[in-house]
């Protein structure tokens, strides 16, 4: 590498080698102790017959201080918010306040049992009702469930509830519109409620084409999901014409609420005729991703479809305590155990106190600028496809840069060796070789101007060297990896040696 | 950085928004509050919420201690703050972590491999009969009825659309499946038969036997755990095809309900048919070993609408949490756990059989068991609370055939003591003296357990 490209965020530290915990394992050895027992010693064996297990198989024996060591260890080969910028698109990976973690942990919320008498839960109720209140006000919809355990599972929510008013008026309909910039988990949704996918042409600035969508909507539609903005970051300019479209034929509008982060306190899919969206709590409400989950993905409604929200519904009682309604005969049911992952619904209260209204929109705000201060720093650099404007997140190409032979994966691999996390890769899929990028609010502007300095950085590395960049990364304790291998004979647990 | 990009003010960039669909108040939410008064906040509402209560609820979410080093664990922000682990290079750490939970699943349950997470226990039941459905290619499903009734409605629910019908396979004296029953049920267009053990009501159910009967007619066996630290004193389901599990008793807080942490364990031979992720070990161009996420294509963001499920975000922090529980307990320690629950349980049902029946002595329990009692137990229920002590879960609204009946639950946590007073002030000498016994209808318009 030529000295010119030498990166101001990170360089390189000593990182302790790991093995796997079952390498680590010797009989003896212990982290765990238990009272003495007070009541009588049982026999297993005479309790459970030939049910009793008797060996443990190749269960680890670790001490705690390797414990301890061993999750450290790997936990410093991760990447995180908290180590910088995550710039991934439509994941909003913004800063995870710890005052959330903080209040998650209180005794009383976190060891609340799931089957407590309501009157010893109106705690838990009261925060997933104010909880319910705001999301409502923030999105401008009617009625609410906070169930669903992931944004795929807001949308699974969603459609049973779109099928669920289609078959109250007699016809459940047969397909659901789907536009081709759209994340995979919409038509993989639609498929599991049993709904046929009809994919929607993007037109040439990104959005969904109005005149297509007239050309296509008709009575087998049960409804359009839209992200919006969408997954270009482009925001649906004639999105009241699209609902408008769908509603003159009967249709309803979902929106995937993917993106919100690009519109909280400024606009309310409610009031531009959204039927019926999700929430991710763990992208735009701060609740952290943890390394792929959990999330939480409530689904909000308009009027006519909240008879058939998943049951039990948060309601108060004539006595002004609050409590479960398990009573809905025109419910979708229910789509997991218990109520939702209550954890996050705490996060992300309290995410929404330390903001209030000024806070909402200003975060809102500094996120767009935020995107569109990329934008400026990289455009002519690397391909805009679309000069659409952006809101929260803009989307490059890899245009320039894949002359010389190098795509944006490789592009986003050299990005690790300047200390950031890649951006998204790819997607959207109207884009070919994409670079998506969502900076979010939370990126203060020096770090903004690092990573803008990177992406300018690579793109003359590409110049110089390609190869040097087809080989990154260079920095990381491991090269690229062999994932073809890996799918074709699936090793997918360790065994010990000689045994296969 | 307003001038850089070349705008007069913040609103330029919202003007793609059109003007009648951008909000120009403020939002009615609460303002903004400092972080001490957040804090307050929260703590009022755990007051509200039960602290300081003994429980004895089990039912599908367990109270078990939970190690400190977990919690000291997951919050470094490398693992709570890091998306999933698409970039392999940068994430060995979480997808190494994986791995070894993958392999811990397998050893527990008794099968080859386990995936990355689902959702929840019930979410995990659901997915396996899907999963069942793709592999048999035969479209019906059984389900036990003392599977838990919360995963019966999941299951409902996503099995209506896939057009899977349901047949329900009711239980014996035992409390287990009755067997005669379920061999008259399984057909030729059985795709699977979807149990629990321990069940509902905490018995230990003979899965070899249950699998003779659906091997020979060519369904496969689901065996869903909810109670996961059984695991280390009862033989697991090797017979099984899948097992749906709900490990959330490995170290993951009650909750309120969750987040928790499903998973699915199976055959090697079904691995293609498996939804969610998985972590898989390769090697770099090195030579180095490295773990990625792979088999891919069976998932939507390859697959799209022919993916093997929608499910994309799952449960990764708290797999973790599960991940370091089964590490700290290990090969020995979750053994000598789980016979602490056996003791727990057996001391309270020879206790309350001294004044109470406990059903379903036929067939082995773990550590929960149905106490039956000539008084209603939303009423006991309600008397225990005003000594602070949540009793056992009324079975009335899901198995009235079962008359009074309560599901009580033990584990290590639970004292001596506390199960002494517990069976006094629900059937013993101390539930007449008590002052504050109330009629029925008043406790059921109370709705003191749902």
């Amino acid at each position: 590498m030529t000295t010119k490209h030498i990166t101001r965020k990170a360089t390189h530290h000593v990182n302790q080698n790991e093995g796997l915990i079952f390498e680590k394992s010797s009989p003896g050895k212990a982290a765990w102790k238990l009272p003495p027992l007070d009541v009588p010693e049982v026999d297993p064996a005479k309790l459970l017959g030939k049910q009793e297990r008797k060996d443990l198989g190749n269960m680890p024996e670790v001490s705690e201080i390797e414990i301890i060591r061993h999750f450290t260890r790997l936990s410093t080969w991760n990447y995180a918010i908290d180590l910088g910028m995550y710039p991934l698109g439509s994941c909003t990976m913004k800063y995870n306040p710890r005052v959330n973690e903080f209040v998650a942990r209180v005794e009383g919320l976190a060891n609340g049992h799931p089957y407590q008498a309501e009157k010893i839960s109106q705690g838990a109720l009261q925060i997933m009702k104010t909880l319910s209140d705001c999301l409502l006000e923030i999105t401008g919809m009617d009625a609410i469930t906070l169930q669903p355990a992931a944004g795929a599972q807001g949308e699974l929510t969603g459609l049973l509830m779109v099928r669920a008013y289609h078959e109250s008026r007699g016809n459940a309909r047969k397909k659901i519109l789907i536009p081709d910039s759209a994340h995979g988990t919409n038509p993989a949704t639609a498929a599991t409620v049993g709904y046929a996918v009809e994919n929607l042409k993007s037109n040439d600035r990104g959005m969904v084409d109005v005149a297509a969508l007239a050309a296509q909507m008709n009575e087998d539609v049960a409804a359009l999901m839209v992200t919006n903005p969408n997954t270009l970051g482009v925001f649906e300019q004639e999105i009241h014409k699209i609902a408008d479209l769908m509603h003159e034929k009967g249709g309803l509008l979902y929106m995937d609420g993917a993106n919100m982060n690009a519109l909280v306190g400024k606009a309310r899919p409610g009031d531009f005729g959204v039927d019926v969206m999700h929430l991710n709590l763990h992208k735009t409400f701060s609740t952290p991703h943890g390394g792929g989950g959990p999330g939480s993905g409530p689904v909000a409604v308009k009027k006519i479809l909240s008879p058939f929200l998943p049951t039990p519904a948060v309601i108060t009682k004539p006595d002004g305590t609050l409590g479960f309604e398990y009573n809905r005969p025109q419910s979708v049911g229910r789509v997991r155990a218990f109520y939702g992952n209550f954890g996050m619904f705490i996060r992300a209260l309290a995410y929404i106190f330390a903001n209030g209204p000024d806070g909402l929109r200003q975060t809102t705000e500094d996120a767009v600028l935020n995107a569109n201060y990329i934008r400026k720093g990289l455009e002519g650099i690397y391909d805009l496809p679309y000069s659409t404007p952006s809101m929260h997140e803009v989307v490059f190409s890899d245009k320039v840069q894949s002359k010389k032979g190098v795509k944006t994966m490789d592009l986003a691999k050299r990005l690790i060796d300047y200390g950031f996390h890649p951006y998204t890769t790819a997607f959207p899929l109207i884009v070919a070789g994409a670079l998506m990028i969502e900076p979010t609010e939370s990126e203060p502007k020096e770090e903004l101007d690092l990573f803008i300095e990177a992406m300018k950085s690579i793109a003359e590395e590409v110049e110089e060297d390609p190869q040097f960049v087809l080989d990154a990364p260079h920095n990381t304790r491991i090269s690229r990896l062999d994932e073809t291998a890996a799918a074709r004979k699936p090793v997918l647990r360790w065994k010990p040696e000689g045994k296969s | 950085m307003q001038q850089a990009i070349g705008i007069r003010s913040i609103d330029d960039l919202f003007s793609p928004i059109p003007a009648e669909y951008r909000l120009t108040r403020d939002l009615a939410v609460p303002r903004q509050m400092a972080e001490s008064e957040i804090v307050d906040w929260f703590k009022q509402r755990a007051k509200e919420n039960g602290e300081g209560y003994a429980s004895f609820l089990g039912a599908g979410a367990y109270a078990h201690y939970r190690p400190v080093v977990i919690d000291a664990l997951v919050q470094r922000g490398e693992f709570l703050t890091s998306y999933t682990p698409y970039q392999a290079e940068f994430a060995q750490g979480t997808l190494q972590a994986i791995f070894e939970f993958q392999t811990m699943i397998s050893e527990l349950t008794g099968m080859d491999l386990a995936n990355a997470s689902m959702y929840d226990g019930s979410t995990a039941a659901a997915e396996a009969v899907m999963m069942a459905v793709r592999v048999t290619g035969k479209n019906s499903a059984i389900v036990a009825r003392n599977l838990h009734p919360e995963y019966r409605e999941v299951l409902t629910t996503y099995a209506t659309h896939q057009e899977i019908p349901l047949k329900t396979v009711g239980f014996a004296d035992s409390g287990r499946i009755d067997l005669k029953e379920l061999e008259n049920a399984v057909g030729d267009d059985t795709a699977c038969v979807l149990i629990q053990s321990p069940n509902f009501f905490g018995t230990i159910e003979d899965v070899e036997a249950i699998a003779d009967v659906a091997h020979k007619r060519g369904a496969l066996v689901i065996v869903s755990i909810a109670e996961a630290v059984s695991l280390g004193i009862v033989e697991p389901p090797r017979s099984a095809d899948i097992v749906a599990m709900e490990a959330q008793s490995f170290g993951v807080p009650l909750g309120f309900g969750g987040p928790y942490c499903g998973v699915l364990a199976t055959k090697d031979k079904f691995v293609r048919q498996m939804p969610g992720r998985l972590a898989g070990q390769t090697v770099d161009k090195n030579g180095k070993r490295g773990f990625v996420l792979t088999l891919a294509t069976r998932e939507q963001h390859i697959r799209r609408e022919k993916a093997t499920s929608n499910i994309c975000t799952n449960q990764a922090l708290v797999a973790l949490m599960v991940n370091i529980f089964m590490t700290v307990y290990g090969k020995v320690g979750l053994r000598e756990l789980a016979k602490q629950n056996l003791a727990k349980a057996a001391y309270a049902v020879d206790q309350f059989s001294q004044h109470a029946k406990v059903l379903f002595a036929g067939a082995p329990r773990f550590n929960e068991f149905v106490v039956q009692t000539s008084e209603d137990p939303r009423a006991i229920h309600s008397r225990l609370l005003e000594h602070k002590i949540v009793g056992g879960f009324p079975l009335k609204k899901f198995y009235p055939e079962l008359g009074h009946a309560a599901l009580w639950c033990c584990t290590e946590l639970t004292t001596r003591s506390m199960i002494d007073k517990a069976i006094d002030l629900a059937v013993g000498p101390g539930a007449e003296s008590d002052g504050s016994i109330q009629n029925v209808k008043a406790v059921e318009a109370e709705e003191v357990a749902r």
